[in-house]
């Protein structure tokens, strides 16, 4: 049984930092809020039998001096026939909807912010909080900031009703989880064209923590399998560190860089790193100034102790996964994206507009986790040659992101 | 432990309040024109970072220190 990473010494430091943050609020000059801005943005994910699109609209609005708000506002539309259920069940369509509000107060050189997230979906209900404060110092070369977020999750199982088709809540299955985040974060100022940021965080989560859908698959006998319901822990505590920098070149331009080093008391161990290139064109075209971004990101995870493709037997541990998320795998993810930035003279309130259009292609490749299409077929349907459990190849999933937003700053 | 913890906390207040004065910002408040560009901000939109961080947190084991904010998902 994997132990509970001991958090309570980070989580002690964090907090009295914290505190002590907090009593260096007010020194002589005063931070900034955020700009004013609204966003609505359409995006569609299609990728591994799975496709996601759906809106996504952001306010951000400053009362007086001292206070911002933002509201964001967001629609996952899902249709899915992924591989896991593809193997296990039937094809389904759901729609996840995430509302958010969050209040920023400005305080001499100190920013306070608490913030409400609420998600809802036919089978999972989400409610988090976070706060958090930012001080600036040193100059206002230095920012420190900390954050905490707590969660509460309700899960559900959805059923269809072979008579009728309607899906509902299995009156019978009703399961909690609850998850927390510590974190800290440094952001420096380093010569007039660099700065570096980075970030600590801590997160623990706490009861129902796996899949009411899910299977993993088990060898009877050398040449059949059969399925059984995944098991997980009920607890899972996580540390990720990352480090980012954020270069200005001198014919104006951007490059910057993140490198993120993630474990777990589930045994994975992640590692993330990403380039990234913005590049503004000297001279206005087509009446309004453009911005190019390009960026690439590599992945890479070792799975989790208690993943398997196919364990030897039922019931083999006590814990076992089949989650492709808990895998061992690689992924590279690269981008473009372009903006075009215009005045309408007509609205003088309007600071500026831009149309924003990114485009981004994600490639996976499993190293312990098969296609099982191949043996157990696709919806209930066999192959017409099932190949032998184990020997199926191994999953690569390929997927488009594209991702077209308005933004308008007041 | 608790007297430790205690002792712990001053220090860390008082090494704090005596280490800010005695350092100089080393970039001048008139040398920061290109930090201040809207192009050297870390996210340039939080609407697409926030959409584009929820795809991979779906679907990778990681998760944490992005930056980001976020709820909860039942993202199978």
């Amino acid at each position: 049984m994997p132990d509970k990473i001991h958090t309570a010494p980070f989580r002690f430091a964090i907090t009295w930092i914290f505190l002590a943050g907090l009593a260096l609020a007010g020194a002589a000059r005063a931070g900034v809020l955020a700009e004013d801005r609204a966003d609505a943005l359409y995006f569609h994910y299609d990728g591994g039998g799975v496709t996601i699109s759906g809106p996504s609209v952001l306010v951000r609005k400053s009362i007086g001096e001292h206070v911002s708000v933002q509201g964001n506002y967001y629609i996952d539309m899902v249709s899915s026939a992924s591989v896991d259920v593809e193997t296990s069940a039937s094809p389904y369509e759901d729609e996840r909807k995430q509302g958010s509000f969050s209040v920023d107060f400005l305080h001499g050189n100190s920013t306070y912010s608490l913030g409400y997230v609420s998600s809802d979906e036919s089978d999972y209900q989400a409610k988090t909080m976070f706060a958090s404060v930012s001080h600036d110092m040193f100059g206002d070369l230095t920012t420190i900031s900390f954050s905490y977020k707590n969660g509460k999750n309700d899960v559900f199982r959805n059923l269809k009703d072979p008579n009728t088709g309607v899906v509902a809540n299995d009156p019978a299955f009703q399961e909690e989880m609850e998850s927390k985040s510590y974190s800290v974060s440094l952001s420096q100022i380093i010569t007039k064209n660099l700065v570096l940021a980075g970030q600590y965080e801590v997160i623990t989560d706490e009861g129902w923590l796996n899949s009411p859908y899910r299977s993993v698959r088990f060898f009877i006998g050398s040449e059949d399998q059969g399925q059984q319901a995944e098991v997980y822990p009920n607890t899972r505590s996580s540390n990720a560190t990352s480090i980012r920098a954020k270069y200005f070149l001198p014919y104006r331009a951007a490059l910057d860089a993140m490198y993120r080093f993630y474990t777990d008391t589930w045994g994975i161990v992640g590692h993330t790193g990403e380039l990234g290139y913005v590049h503004p064109l000297d001279t206005p075209w087509g009446g309004g100034n453009w911005i190019f971004e390009t960026r690439v990101r590599y992945y890479t995870q070792s799975a989790a102790d208690f993943y398997m493709d196919i364990f030897p037997r039922a019931d083999f541990a006590n814990f076992m996964a089949r989650d492709k998320e808990l895998a061992t795998y690689s992924a590279v993810t690269a981008g473009v994206g372009a903006t075009y930035e215009f005045k309408i003279q007509r609205f003088p309130w309007l600071s500026r507009a831009q149309l924003n259009l990114r485009y981004d292609y994600m490639m996976v490749n499993y190293d312990d986790f098969r296609d099982a299409r191949f043996s157990l077929g696709s919806f209930g349907t066999l192959p017409e040659d099932p190949l032998a459990p184990g020997t199926e190849p191994l999953y690569e999933l390929r997927a488009n992101i594209i991702q077209f937003y308005i933004s308008a700053f007041f | 432990m608790r007297t430790l913890r205690g002792l712990f906390v001053l220090a860390a207040f008082g090494l704090a309040a005596s280490g800010c004065s005695s350092i100089e910002p080393w970039v001048k408040p008139y040398d920061r024109e290109n930090l201040a560009d809207p192009i050297m901000v870390f996210t340039r939109a939080p609407i697409s970072q926030d959409f584009l961080d929820h795809v991979f947190e779906s679907r990778e084991g990681s998760r944490g220190a992005t930056g980001g904010g976020g709820g909860g998902c039942g993202c199978n």
